[in-house]
């Protein structure tokens, strides 16, 4: 595939890892935010060809991740309404609410489906108008002008029988939240490609200076990663705070405009909850108010559902950077991908479940690094 | 988080009023919106999410990291996609 | 509301699963529990718990290879085959890979009230010329038919019987370390297949299912493993004799196959590796994922080697025989794109690892559940 495959060229990462090697003068701790990111840095084994000292923190830029037990909850008791089609991205399905997840209660006879796309929920509301199809609309600012443009069309075609419930989530408050904790450890970021697609990376340039945290807009092949990393770890080296972009084949400052301006025709920004952080102000999404008529949580009265997480999961602080997974006591006990506690574990880009899946080897086998 | 896919852009047509496309992942090919890149067409590559086009793959920039590999002159000329070859 | 430790109770767990989820038949992890926890204890007896694709019991000399297999997939109709073909071939190959050669079959059809006749004609013709391809005998059969709503048009089972020549004994505990990984062909191919014409994510290709019955590539195989060197039986290590009785247990060079259905080909080498006390390396850059495959794979966001596969079976081979073995799969129509794709060693134990393609390494963790498609 073009723009994949020469992207994980060996000799290209290897002599990318050997630059590496010669920048880095001193130990670094950066994230990567988005779990994308963390995706390729796990399934290529990224961080073991790494200069020693160098430590990756997983982010929370996985939307399955942060969506916040109460909002599953409300997916939950939706979806096992009457005469609900319930769609939903695959990944959403597996994660646990606070009594069952939407598997169970697919298992239990609710019409649950899994889309591709948000736009095929309008085709499915379209060819079944004696039921109500709800699509439970998650994700970061990548997946907003998409779900923002099934919104706009549902009210433009008239299709009354369609509701989204929303949980979306803004990156640049997070990274600030991390940034602002007296307990952070993290000194630079690898901000996410795709958001930053959609976005641009104007928002970034305050953070960066703030904080005097440097930031490289960065995408997600392994060469990509690699060269993220080496333009990161440099500017700490040279002790500079700017925000770079390596991802430049998909990223403008401006972001994408028409994609941004459809964002602004169907959300406003809210406050929001993540599943282990809590609140942070200004960190999402909701419907503006001419478009309530498609706002799921109202139509369905399930405003009051209010739930408190597992106290034995230690998500948040993986989220932030302030444990590694393995440092939770239930992980890999209590706390697996077949059972997860928290979300980190559910969705295969999770820290903890991207832990679980290709931590376990470098145990098994310790002197390989 | 947001997984998103470069493929090639093989037919453009309206739908419900909106600009689409079919695009082509190495050999399968799936519809998408182009709403939100009106100067995208024919052949050009996407990059698509959850059925959206989000960008035009800007085919100079993509070369970027194999000239910078050249630069530092850490790439042998030969075998390096993207790099010697324009 | 607090919810206090002794309160929580794991929402997902296995044995508390107040009904069966779809995982549970994902050939995943979800699958192997419900083997170990419910149906194992349950049916308790050497044949079952050697946990082959394929049980081998002796009657008066002869070993006799028995498999069951039911099919419920949807479409019926597909890109390269159909619910009858993929019924046939699918046991003719979870015996073949026992080393077994098939010889009968018994179908047992589960029809749902309203099924087009046409439909059914197809299905049916399409299933003898299988069995006709496979080189087996359709013997016995069943129909029964379940009221509208309560099936998915047909759902066939179809159970396999297939005689055991005599020096071949393959299991999945036999491998040890330095043996070969051999892959008959490209993966993902079925899988990817079927899903794009599945309801909700159908995208289009050009191509189709790769199922075929894998009995003459299994016979070429055990014909070039079980060359001179014959007869080494003694050297089994680790007191592991699946057969005790089974003459030369390693004249065959061939550890055991699998063809690597449901789950993919992480599920059947964990398998392996688990049942052997094994651990496993592979190379990514070995493994042959064709073009449509991958598309699917990047688009869809799931991992090629969860993908099912119809028509491709995995090898292995100890590392004396590998060449042989490898050449004789080339030499097959089913097998020209065969390759060594890894090794087995004694290393982390139980656990497949794949050096990927820019030069770290992975785990390969067999599957929880269902793949979904991801958005992120």
């Amino acid at each position: 595939m073009r723009f994949v495959d020469e992207y994980r060229d060996a000799d290209a990462a290897r002599a990318l890892v050997g630059l590496l090697a010669r920048r880095v003068t001193r130990p670094w701790t950066v994230m990567e935010v988005c779990g994308g990111q963390t995706h390729t840095i796990v399934k290529f084994g990224i961080d073991e060809l790494l200069a020693r000292g160098v430590e990756l923190v997983h982010g929370p830029g996985c939307p399955v991740c942060v969506t916040p037990l109460e909002l599953v909850d409300k997916a939950v008791a939706i979806a096992s309404t009457p005469g609900v089609i319930f769609c939903s991205f695959g990944d959403m399905l597996r994660v646990p609410g606070s009594s069952r997840d939407l598997l169970a209660v697919k298992a239990a006879g609710g019409d649950v489906r899994i889309v591709y796309s948000p736009m095929d929920c309008l085709k499915i509301a379209r060819e079944n108008p004696d039921r109500r199809v709800v699509f439970f609309a998650v994700g970061f600012e990548t997946t907003a002008p998409a779900n923002a443009m099934v919104v706009w069309q549902a009210r433009r075609l008239a299709v009354p029988n369609f509701s989204v419930l929303v949980s979306h989530v803004l990156v640049p408050p997070a990274m600030e939240a991390i940034l602002s904790s007296p307990a952070s450890r993290v000194q630079g970021f690898l901000a996410a490609g795709h958001v930053c697609t959609v976005m641009g990376y104007e928002e970034y340039e305050p953070l960066a200076e703030r904080y005097r945290a440097p930031i490289v807009v960065t995408g997600f092949e392994p060469l990509d990663i690699l060269q993220g990393l080496y333009m990161l770890l440099g500017q700490l080296e040279d002790g500079r705070c700017e925000v770079e972009n390596q991802y430049s084949r998909s990223v403008l400052r401006e972001g994408c405009l028409p994609a941004r301006r459809q964002i602004a025709e169907v959300f406003e920004v809210c406050d929001r909850k993540w599943r282990g952080i809590g609140e942070i102000p200004l960190s999402g999404y909701r419907l503006r108010p001419e478009y309530r008529a498609f706002d799921a949580e109202s139509l369905f009265d399930v405003g009051a559902i209010e739930v408190a997480e597992s106290p034995a999961c230690r998500a948040g602080e993986v989220l932030q950077g302030l444990i590694k997974p393995n440092q939770c006591e239930a992980f890999g006990t209590l706390c697996t991908p077949e059972r997860p506690l928290g979300a980190t574990m559910v969705s295969s880009e999770g820290a903890c479940a991207a832990y679980y899946h290709y931590g376990r080897f470098r145990e098994a086998a310790p002197s390989r690094r | 988080m947001c997984l998103g896919v470069p493929g090639k852009v093989v037919e453009v047509f309206e739908e419900h009023g909106l600009r689409m496309a079919r695009v082509d992942f190495g050999g399968v090919t799936r519809r998408a919106c182009l709403e939100y890149m009106p100067d995208a067409g024919l052949g050009d590559y996407v990059i698509i999410h959850v059925g959206f086009a989000i960008s035009k793959v800007d085919e100079e920039e993509a070369r970027r990291v194999f000239e910078f590999l050249a630069e530092m002159g850490d790439l042998r000329e030969a075998g390096i996609p993207g790099g010697a070859t324009p | 509301m607090a919810v206090s430790p002794e309160d929580f109770t794991c929402p997902v767990l296995i044995s508390d699963y107040p009904n069966v989820l779809l995982g549970h038949g994902s050939g995943g992890k979800m699958t192997a529990r419900l083997i170990a926890g419910l149906f194992l204890p349950s049916f308790a007896n050497p044949a079952l718990a050697a946990l082959n694709d394929q049980a081998v019991v002796e009657w008066d000399g002869t070993r006799i290879a028995i498999t069951t297999d039911s099919f419920v997939v949807s479409p019926l109709f597909f890109p390269g085959g159909d619910i009858g073909s993929l019924a046939v071939n699918g046991t003719v190959n979870d015996l073949a890979v026992g080393g077994a050669i098939p010889m009968w079959i018994a179908v047992a059809f589960i029809l749902e009230e309203g099924l087009p006749m046409a439909d059914l004609e197809r299905i049916v013709r399409s299933t003898a010329a299988a069995a006709e391809a496979a080189g087996v005998t359709l013997v016995t059969g069943d129909t029964k038919v379940v009221d509208r709503g309560k099936g998915d048009g047909i759902f066939i089972t179809t159970t396999g019987v297939g005689i055991v020549p005599a020096g071949v004994s393959l299991s999945a505990d036999r491998c040890r370390p330095g043996d070969r990984i051999l892959l008959s062909g490209p993966i993902g191919v079925h899988g990817v297949a079927i899903m794009s014409v599945r309801e909700g994510i159908e995208f289009e290709t050009e191509m189709g299912s790769d199922t075929a019955p894998l009995t003459g590539l299994t016979r070429v195989m055990l014909e070039a493993a079980g060359g001179p060197e014959g007869g080494d039986g003694p050297s089994t290590s680790g007191g592991r004799h699946a057969q005790p009785s089974s003459p030369s247990v390693d004249r065959a060079g061939i550890r055991c196959m699998r063809d690597p259905t449901r789950g993919g080909l992480s599920s059947a080498l964990n398998e392996i590796a688990q049942a052997s006390g094994v651990g496993m390396l592979l190379d990514e850059g070995a493994i042959e994922v064709p073009d449509a495959v991958r598309g699917a794979c990047e688009m869809l966001g799931l991992d090629p080697l969860y993908v099912a596969n119809e028509g491709v079976l995995v090898a292995i081979v100890a590392p004396e025989a590998a060449d042989r073995v490898l050449e004789a799969m080339r030499s097959h129509p089913l097998g020209g794109r065969a390759a060594l794709i890894g090794e087995v060693v004694s290393e982390h134990s139980g656990i497949v690892a794949l050096r990927s393609a820019v030069g770290g390494t992975r785990v390969v963790d067999m599957l929880a559940g269902e793949q979904l498609p991801r958005i992120c």
